[in-house]
Parts: structure tokens; C-alpha cells; sequence
């Protein structure tokens, strides 16, 4: 897995998923607090990339 | 405390403490244990494709417990936070990871929240055992 981008759609994908599991009871609940967090997880690393872009060292 | 309510407080003790172990042993199976199968399953999957992939991308699994690098040290009990996937893959010959690999870093955020994971899966089952959380 040589890709940023998809070691990242990953990795959130999997924590989103244990987070979902551990803290909501519902299937639904799960299924959009899972959904939220991943995409958290996405939009705030690509926001703290473009942040630090002017920042390379 | 009267006999009769003794027996019951102290399966509920030996449960928790099974199940507490068991998720700590390997991820999702204090969750089975305890008959939250698709609970058990999903974490199960999830911890261990975190963990897998970790060690794929070349993760450094040598256990460091000494005082003078205490963040290694944290990482190192990070890691055992998984449970025997971390020794069977050191068994296997993964503990040396490859510095120089270019998803080396990632391999060892992998493992290391993989690791992190199963300890809050673990407190979870703790929690379940014991009647504090429902589902």
C-alpha cells in the first residue's frame, strides 16, 4: 500500500469503524456516527495538509 | 453480604475477568465470550486488519522496555495492547521492520493504534461483564 490516499480512506475507515462499534448500540446509530467520523478523519487531514503546505520542513 | 448472594458476585467477578483477558489475548473475543458475536466479529476484523496491514508496511515490532526512551517504551506497550497477533507476528520474524521503507511510519501508526484499539475494545468487554453497557 504505496498510495497516501488510500493508506488514509484505510486507516479511517477502520478506526471509524471500532469507534462506531464501541460507542453507539444501533445499527443506525453505527452506521452514521461511522460515517461522520470517517469522513472527519478525511476532510480534516486533507485541511491540515493544505494548512501545513507552506510548511514543507 | 449473605452466602447466597456470594456465589453469583463471585461468577460475575470470574466473567469479567475472562472476558477482560480473552479481549486482551485476542482482539473481538472477550465480545464473543460474553455472546456479542457481531460485536466480537467486527472489532475482531477491524483490530486485526489495523494490525495486519501495520506489519505489512514494515512496522519496527522490538519490544523496548526500558526508561531511557520513554516514547519508545509507550509505543512498545501501545503495540502489546493487541494481544498475541503483536507476539505471533514477532514469532514470524516481523520485529525488525525495514527503517528505510517508505510506509515505514505508516506501519507503525498502524500497529501502534491497533494496538490503542484493543485496549479500549478491552475495557469495553470489562464493561459489558459487568452489566454497565447493554449492547
Amino acid at each position: 500500500m504505496h498510495s497516501h490516499l488510500v493508506t488514509l480512506v484505510v486507516f479511517s475507515a477502520l478506526v471509524s469503524t471500532v469507534f462506531a462499534t464501541l460507542l453507539r448500540d444501533t445499527l443506525r446509530e453505527r452506521l452514521r456516527f461511522g460515517l461522520l467520523a470517517f469522513a472527519a478523519f478525511v476532510l480534516s487531514t486533507f485541511l491540515i495538509g493544505w494548512l501545513t503546505n507552506p510548511f514543507p520542513r | 453480604m449473605t452466602e447466597t448472594g456470594a456465589a453469583p458476585v463471585a461468577r460475575d467477578s470470574s466473567r469479567t475477568v475472562a472476558a477482560g483477558l480473552l479481549a486482551w489475548v485476542w482482539p473481538g473475543l472477550g465480545h464473543l465470550y460474553l455472546g456479542r458475536r457481531g460485536k466480537g466479529l467486527v472489532l475482531m476484523a477491524s483490530i486485526l486488519a489495523l494490525f495486519g496491514l501495520g506489519v505489512s508496511m514494515d512496522s519496527r515490532l522490538q519490544l523496548h522496555l526500558g526508561l531511557e526512551d520513554p516514547l519508545a517504551l509507550l509505543f512498545s506497550l501501545a503495540q502489546m495492547g493487541v494481544g498475541a497477533p503483536y507476539v505471533l507476528a514477532r514469532l514470524l520474524g516481523f520485529e525488525a521492520g525495514t527503517v528505510t521503507s517508505p510506509v515505514y511510519e505508516y506501519g507503525n501508526t498502524f500497529t501502534a493504534v491497533g494496538g490503542l484499539l484493543n485496549i479500549l475494545v478491552i475495557l469495553d468487554a470489562l464493561d459489558t461483564a459487568r452489566g454497565v453497557r447493554g449492547k
